[in-house]
């Protein structure tokens, strides 16, 4: 039914690129989000050095995980600017409060870091850091969730249901609020899966295999519920991954990983664990893509009839290619010099 | 308040707090890493002391700049989507550019400000290095697309779709070489010469407040540094911004005569100091003008003829008075700053040396005096180049009225932005004064014995 050609179109590559791009984010950026949520949790006799620990493995690199959401949204408005206009007007809400949760838990991580190191200083802004790093992944997750569901309105022109079934419950309902809990969740397991292999000391490893071995319940508990209220919810991305082979392939292969990333937490085989996880979220994140192909923003904007021209796809393709030619080096240089293989 | 006027508010916050951190980002990595090299080539540790404060200071201020930064971009179509939607395509390709040369920039800011201890000095300083080139190449990508916006190309308007796209000769429009100029050098300029008035400040108090020798030496060495770049940029400055003037007088006169304040169209036009424009009488009043000059700055002659406002559609003037005060605010304190500039280069040229020293106290002064004026005067700029091409969000083309959201209420977003970015810039003044400037004798000491320990290479 579906060839490889329809794979190899010029916008399909270049919303490939796009999906990458959230998948890297998803296990950097969105890790770096769910060290905040083990701040904000952090409990026990080691409460300090569980967040000594977060504030150390994030501080050098969150900055350069954040990029990857900058580059979605430059390859989105470049590549499929009538889609970037829609998304941008339809869930203009939930978008300032995701920017405002970028802006306070960025700034609150570094002011923590160069402020007195005074207990109630450090708290203030520890807790700020936290409570952001909390709120951002739930209201990511809504936002995918809700072009998900399919039924943003197109307000090119003007409000026209009213603000609250424009502006509002597209967002803030059962399906997208499933998705925002899932991201979260997501983010935190990938969070305390890292934590394990870079804790220093063996009780500060078990803490975290403890919170990782609870996070990944959580994550397959919500990503099983999340697919079924998207039968109702996001009728699209349901039939689309309940149908067909490959469907089936990434729904196992997420839960195939899940089950083995459990496995070898239990087993106290960390690397493996870590390997795995990245594993089990990429199947969720494309299994997400999968469900919206082709469309970007169902139920009308595809790929290819939101696609910039050819020649700016053309030319942005190879900026992505070149650009990712020259970054990977240059990342792998940063996780070498900070995430050492010992 | 409309929603228009919230939207172009809410714009107009988020542009002017992220420039300040913006032109921080492209010069303080140069100073750092300037810094640590000369460490490297003297062993003189005051130099190592001194890249590693302004690491600190750059790592507070690079963070909110990231993030504020990451507002704008999503904030060109949360408040402009129709704009996104026709220049998506177009103009998107320098925001793409600048994405991954934004990525090199952070990585290698992570690797240089925890990497100290954890990799070579060479690799040290080259990571400084890619860092001040990659944040450079960052600025200039993106006033590449703000400078498609003044002169757009690539591309053909019809029926409200854009054909025939280019997005090669959209980055290469007519702007972009004035506008990348000037506004690469101002970030040179106003973080170089803002970090030289802090530094002559502690210097030229040291005799009252008893400043160790070493210390002394500290800022001495600081202000050496900051010199080298603020001086020839300062300087170089009021060139190019001639050839940025030339630039509006060719393709937007109706901008140029708004900053001039020229009402008629007129042969040897006067240039006009201060005064205020009168939009209802159609006249520059309280102005000092000096005859025939304007004509002879935008064009090179001194008969030349200069449109005035009178030439354009009335719905096709920028707010006047704000164009023409920004106008005269950016050219005043960039004046002052190449004047002390020169200054500075005179008694360092008679001395062979960029090393001032308490005793040069009116220099001193002047240097911090004018401390603020860069970032003032960037801020002016911009009003200038942004209030100056009103009504349009794509000069000529496309209207800023009609490529605003439907969404209502912009008011709140607007003050939710702008309480932010208060309370955000009050944390960061307050930090680089409490932790950064004021600590800078406590913890020199520690510092030092820590560089004895290493050696310079």
């Amino acid at each position: 039914m579906t060839g490889l050609g329809e794979f190899l179109t010029l916008p399909a590559l270049v919303a490939g690129a796009i999906a990458v791009s959230l998948n890297v984010y998803a296990v950097s950026g969105g890790a770096d989000f769910g060290g905040g949520v083990w701040d904000l949790l952090a409990s026990g006799k080691r409460r300090d050095q569980q967040r000594a620990l977060v504030a150390e493995a994030i501080a050098p690199i969150w900055e350069a995980n954040h990029v990857w959401l900058i580059l979605v949204i430059v390859l989105l408005f470049t590549a499929f600017p009538a889609a970037f206009a829609r998304l941008m007007t339809a869930l203009h809400i939930p978008l300032t409060l995701m920017l405002l949760g970028i802006v306070l838990r960025g700034s609150a991580f570094t002011f923590r870091s160069y402020d007195s190191k005074r207990d109630s200083v450090q708290r203030r802004w520890g807790r700020i850091f936290a409570i952001a790093s909390v709120a951002t992944p739930l209201i990511l997750g809504m936002i995918v969730g809700a072009i998900a569901t399919g039924g943003l309105p197109n307000l090119d022109r003007a409000s026209t249901l009213g603000f609250a079934r424009d502006f509002i419950w597209p967002w803030l309902s059962p399906f997208p609020i499933g998705v925002g809990v899932l991201a979260l969740s997501v983010f935190a397991f990938l969070a305390a899966v890292y934590l394990t292999v870079e804790a220093p000391s063996e009780g500060l490893r078990e803490d975290f295999r403890a919170r990782a071995l609870g996070a990944s319940l959580v994550v397959v508990v919500v990503a099983f519920a999340d697919l079924l209220l998207a039968q109702s919810g996001a009728p699209l991305v349901w039939s689309a991954l309940t149908t067909g082979s490959f469907a089936m392939l990434l729904r196992f292969g997420a839960a195939f990983f899940a089950l083995a990333a459990m496995a070898a937490l239990w087993r106290r085989g960390y690397r493996a664990a870590r390997v795995l996880a990245l594993l089990e979220v990429s199947m969720i994140v494309w299994g997400w893509a999968w469900g919206q192909f082709p469309y970007i923003v169902p139920p009308d904007l595809t790929i290819e009839n939101a696609a910039a021209p050819p020649v700016t796809l053309r030319l942005l393709l190879g900026a992505v290619v070149v650009g990712l030619v020259l970054l990977a080096p240059s990342l792998r240089y940063l996780f070498r010099v900070f995430k050492p293989v010992t | 308040m409309s929603n228009l006027f919230a939207a172009r508010s809410q714009m107009a916050v988020s542009l002017a707090f992220h420039i300040i951190f913006a032109e921080v980002g492209i010069a303080m990595p140069l100073l750092m890493t300037i810094a640590e090299w000369r460490w490297q080539r003297t062993g003189d540790a005051v130099y190592l002391d001194l890249a590693k404060r302004w690491a600190k200071g750059t790592a507070i201020l690079f963070a909110v700049g990231a993030v504020s930064g990451t507002v704008l971009s999503f904030e060109l179509g949360l408040l402009w989507p129709t704009f996104m939607r026709h220049a998506g395509a177009v103009i998107g390709m320098p925001f793409s550019l600048e994405g991954f040369a934004f990525f090199t920039e952070a990585i290698f800011l992570g690797v240089y400000l925890y990497g100290w201890d954890r990799i070579s000095p060479r690799a040290h300083l080259t990571a400084g290095a890619l860092v001040a080139i990659s944040g450079a190449a960052s600025g200039i990508f993106v006033v590449i697309a703000n400078a498609w916006m003044n002169a757009p190309r690539g591309f053909r308007l019809v029926n409200g779709q854009a054909l025939d796209v280019d997005p090669v000769a959209a980055m290469l429009n007519p702007a972009a070489l004035s506008q990348t100029i000037h506004m690469t050098i101002a970030a040179y300029a106003a973080t170089a010469l803002a970090v030289a008035g802090i530094h002559a400040l502690m210097l030229r108090r040291a005799p009252l407040t008893g400043l160790a020798e070493q210390l002394q030496r500290f800022h001495r060495a600081a202000l050496g540094v900051t010199l080298a770049v603020g001086i020839p940029a300062a300087i170089l400055q009021p060139i190019s911004g001639d050839l940025s003037a030339r630039f509006v007088a060719l393709w937007q006169p109706v901008k140029l005569a708004a900053m001039e304040g020229q009402f008629e169209t007129e042969r040897g036009a006067p240039l006009r100091l201060g005064g205020w424009p009168n939009e209802s009488r159609r006249q520059t009043r309280f102005a000092l003008e000096i005859p025939r000059a304007l004509s002879l700055l935008a064009y090179h002659d001194p008969e030349a003829t200069v449109q005035g406002l009178e030439a354009f559609p009335r719905d096709e003037w920028p707010p006047v008075p704000i164009v023409h005060a920004a106008f005269q605010l950016m050219v005043g304190l960039g004046t002052a700053m190449a004047l002390v500039a020169a200054w500075a280069a005179m008694v360092a040229v008679r001395r062979r040396s960029l090393l001032f020293g308490p005793g040069d106290r009116w220099l001193l002064l002047a240097i911090a005096t004018v401390a603020p004026f860069g970032f003032l005067a960037t801020e002016a700029g911009w009003f200038v180049t942004e209030v100056g091409r009103q009504p349009w969000i794509v000069f000529g083309l496309l209207r800023t009225s009609e490529a605003v959201t439907p969404m209502p209420g912009l008011i709140l977003s607007f003050l939710l932005v702008t309480l932010l970015y208060c309370a955000l810039g009050v944390v960061v003044v307050w930090l680089l004064w409490r932790q950064i400037i004021r600590t800078s004798g406590e913890t020199l000491h520690e510092s030092r014995e820590r560089a004895l320990s290493k050696r310079a290479p």
